[in-house]
């Protein structure tokens, strides 16, 4: 690791070149540049993900993290490169005093040329990314409002300022959910009739569960809040049958269908890295997200004010 | 076919659901064997790990009885340790094994396709399979007939209400044309054209996938790709071991049948056809078909082929035997172990452009690729002592291992001289995508379970490659036997000699 004091944005990128240089490898396979912005007690663990997530994606990763104080602006850097860390390049990048608010000065001489940008916000993000001194570099977003102290709003905040090109961890974490429904609905059950979705009332998940459900299969939908970790519960009734994840103590899920011996299903929670590596492999804008977000006034749960009237039962469930 | 059902979780915009296959069961035949341990259960394990498999799957293992009395699960679970790709995890194991059914029985015994019958009607209510089936012949080909006519009598390989049914068959698929003949008329018999799926690993691979995809996506290299620019192509499949314990496989198969006859006439004809009119199976196929019928052979064979058994001797350190003295190889056994040769493909983009096929056993390092190797430039500004250390420009392919291409030109050498040096460009895929590149395993058995027949080849293919490879066969058995060459080296004297004569020599894989 080099440590860099009181630097600039130039001599942190020929600092990262001569490194490359001296290891007799050069950039060229890098494939983007993800620029993280991260505070003193998030960054740690956003850096083992994104180094982790580098395996798949070799990439250049640079952490943003802002000291706003009294002090004067100044730029401390600490690099490393390839090594036990996989393939990619990291900084770390202290932005202290006024140069907090000046981080994409910064950022532009260290861009790899030619290569997709992505920011990513491990904890509380701008309520508009994409006009973000960092984020407007961008073209792939990546908040994670499970990671906030108050989910929903966050999901508000992301709904209201949509750009394409953002998206959320707490989507990406539906990935498996999504997978298995889809594959259940590979069978005929008819047009569907109603669902219901139970999670945890602070996971950002389940809304959004729902509202794919509800904007997919045009069915009215039902949330109930459970004390269970996570999306505990998924039941669609069909004309033709009844498919049903039920995920109780977080960990086993059993798939039931009409019909059908129930049947164990892997839901692995996984982690950071895995959920920014899935999250790297596509930088197109994606337009199901954008409308499971913008649907989420359509699905609220029944314990909160309702915007429709589809969540009738107002009880408190848990499983 | 099944008939269309629109799933409506299945939007096509919605490119994160990874492509999962449907209801289906898989059959595998001869499930204790080698390459069901080594090779198809680990890469079953690895789809369900990575969620590409439906919870309503299901395999039968099929074995014949002569195997010690293990538990299948017991089997299935220590080949999917030892050997998967990807980490072992419980909840995955226990999802994917709930499905799993065995049956014991000869492949002649209709007791046990009968149990069979009655396992997958079974499987069809109890795990929602919707009577999809997948056979696996991971057996040699001497029982095929056996195994397809009792799938027949009992109903298996056609199906009542829109189910799909699909065979599996690994290499060879023949000894020569007559014999591949026979094979394809007996699968074909009972199964249609469609269902009938060969597995040649090859094409499974991420390069030779992303050969069509640096050929026709760019337009960097589709200009310079034909005789005006290109002096030969060098296709190599190089192997460091010998044949180890499969002597009763190969000894009369050898080199030409093993390797040449599948992987390196698909290598050429991907690296040579035409652009086809889309990416859907028949169109590839097309074109594929198109380059294989205009390949010929040299008029005289005995100048432009090379054959070799390798001797005696010391590779990479250590001694080894050579391959006469292998275990259950005959002293006299004529069987090649190293074959090159030269074919010429009669079309106006490849007119006089020769293309050099070589495989064998026990060479310098396991190696395949595809160097495409340009002509030098027609006129040199520099001194003829600036470029003396310049040869031709290079494009390769790189196969296995350290899938990726490499473009070797000309650089100056820094200095106040000007003096010109071949340089390497390189593009790994480990660099570039992940260390996760799927086996070829993995993405063939994916696409048999969907369905999706591009990287299989036809049965007119396998025809038409063994109508180019049977003359050299017949000449070689008619004419003398093989030169022994040396273990850890690059072949025999002939290969080399086969070369010089065309003004050219081989390229140090």
């Amino acid at each position: 690791m080099i440590r860099l004091d009181e630097t600039t944005g130039n001599s942190v990128a020929t600092a990262i070149a001569d490194e490359r240089r001296r290891m007799g490898s050069s950039a060229t396979g890098m494939v983007l540049t993800l620029l993280v912005l991260a505070s003193e007690e998030t960054q740690a663990d956003a850096v083992q993900a994104a180094s982790l997530a580098a395996r798949e994606h070799p990439m250049r990763i640079l952490v943003f993290v802002a000291r706003t104080g009294r002090e004067p602006a100044h730029l401390d850097a600490e690099i490393s490169v390839g090594g036990d860390q996989g393939p990619g390049e990291l900084a770390v990048l202290r932005l202290h005093g006024k140069l907090a608010h000046h981080a994409g000065s910064v950022a532009i001489p260290l861009l790899l040329p030619d290569t997709p940008v992505v920011a990513w916000w491990p904890g509380t993000a701008p309520e508009d990314l994409a006009d973000d001194p960092i984020g407007r570099h961008a073209v792939r977003r990546i908040t994670d409002a499970s990671a906030v102290t108050r989910p929903m709003r966050s999901l508000d905040v992301r709904q209201r300022g949509y750009q394409p090109g953002d998206t959320d961890l707490a989507w990406t974490r539906l990935t498996p959910w999504r997978s298995i429904l889809a594959a259940a609905f590979d069978q005929p059950v008819g047009p569907v009739i109603s669902i219901e979705v139970v999670c945890e009332s602070s996971n950002a998940s389940g809304p959004l569960l729902a509202s794919w459900l509800h904007s997919q299969l045009g069915a009215p939908v039902r949330s109930f809040s459970a004390k269970a970790p996570g999306i505990s519960e998924v039941r669609i009734v069909g004309e033709l049958g009844e498919i049903a994840i039920n995920r109780a103590d977080g960990v086993k899920a059993t798939l039931s269908r009409t019909g059908r011996s129930p049947a164990t299903v892997a839901l692995p929670r996984r982690s950071l890295a895995e959920l920014l590596a899935e999250e790297l492999r596509r930088l197109d804008p994606d337009e199901i997200y954008a409308e499971a977000l913008m649907g989420l006034p359509a699905v609220a749960p029944a314990t909160r004010p309702q915007a429709k009237p589809t969540t009738a039962r107002p009880s408190r469930r848990t499983s | 076919m099944t008939a269309p059902l629109v799933n409506p979780l299945r939007d096509p915009r919605d490119r994160r659901l990874p492509r999962i296959a449907g209801p289906c069961t898989l059959v595998v035949y001869g499930v204790t064997g080698d390459l069901a341990r080594k090779k198809i259960m680990p890469a079953i394990y690895d789809l369900a790990n990575r969620g590409l498999l439906p919870p309503s799957f299901a395999l039968v293992g099929f074995a014949r009885p002569d195997f010690e009395s293990q538990d299948f699960g017991q089997i299935a679970h220590d080949s999917v340790r030892d050997h998967a790709r990807t980490e072992f995890r419980e909840d995955v194991w226990q999802q994917l094994s709930e499905g799993f059914r065995f049956i014991r029985g000869d492949f002649d015994d209709g007791a046990a396709f009968d149990s069979l019958s009655t396992v997958l009607s079974d499987l069809e209510v109890d795990r929602g399979t919707l009577g999809n089936i997948a056979h696996y012949l991971s057996i040699p080909p001497r029982f095929f007939s056996v195994v397809v006519e009792q799938l027949e009598r009992c109903g298996l390989s056609r199906s009542p209400h829109g189910a799909w049914r699909r065979v599996v068959i690994e290499k060879p698929f023949g000894h020569d044309l007559a014999s591949a003949q026979v094979l394809n008329a007996v699968v074909d018999s009972v199964f249609t054209t469609e269902s009938v799926f060969r597995i040649d690993h090859y094409l499974g691979k991420e390069t030779v996938q992303n050969m069509l995809a640096i050929r026709f996506a760019n337009n960097l290299y589709e200009p310079i790709w034909n005789g005006n620019y290109v002096d030969h192509v060098q296709i190599t499949m190089a192997e460091d071991i010998g044949i180890g314990s499969r002597a009763g496989y190969y000894d009369g198969i050898g080199a030409t049948r093993d390797v040449m006859q599948n992987h390196l006439l698909q290598l050429l004809a991907l690296t040579a056809m035409e652009e086809p009119v889309s990416f859907e199976a028949e169109s590839v196929r097309r074109e594929k078909e198109k380059l294989l019928s205009s390949v010929s052979l040299p008029r005289r064979l005995e100048l432009h082929t090379a054959r070799g058994q390798y001797a005696e001797g010391w590779q990479g350190g250590l001694p080894v035997v050579g391959y006469l003295q292998e275990p259950g190889v005959p002293a006299t056994s004529h069987t090649e172990t190293y074959a090159a040769i030269r074919v010429d493909v009669n079309t106006r983009r490849w007119a006089g452009v020769p293309f050099y096929l070589r495989t064998g056993k026990r060479l310098g390092r396991r190696v395949t690729e595809v160097a495409v190797v340009f002509k030098k430039a027609p006129h040199q500004p520099f001194a003829a002592g600036d470029v003396s250390e310049m040869s031709n420009n290079t494009l390769v392919f790189r196969v296995q291992p350290d899938e990726g291409m490499t473009v070797r030109f000309g650089s100056k050498v820094p200095g106040t001289a000007l003096e010109l040096r071949d340089v390497t460009m390189d593009f790994q895929y480990g660099d570039s995508f992940t260390e996760a590149s799927p086996e070829a395993y993995e993405r063939l058995i994916l696409d048999v379970l969907l369905g999706d027949p591009p990287l299989f080849p036809h049965h007119r293919e396998v025809e038409m490659a063994w109508e180019i490879l049977d003359p050299v066969l017949e000449h070689w058995a008619t004419h003398g036997r093989p030169e022994q060459y040396a273990s850890g080296g690059w072949g025999p004297q002939a290969s080399y000699e086969m070369l010089a004569r065309d003004g050219r020599h081989w390229r140090r894989p």
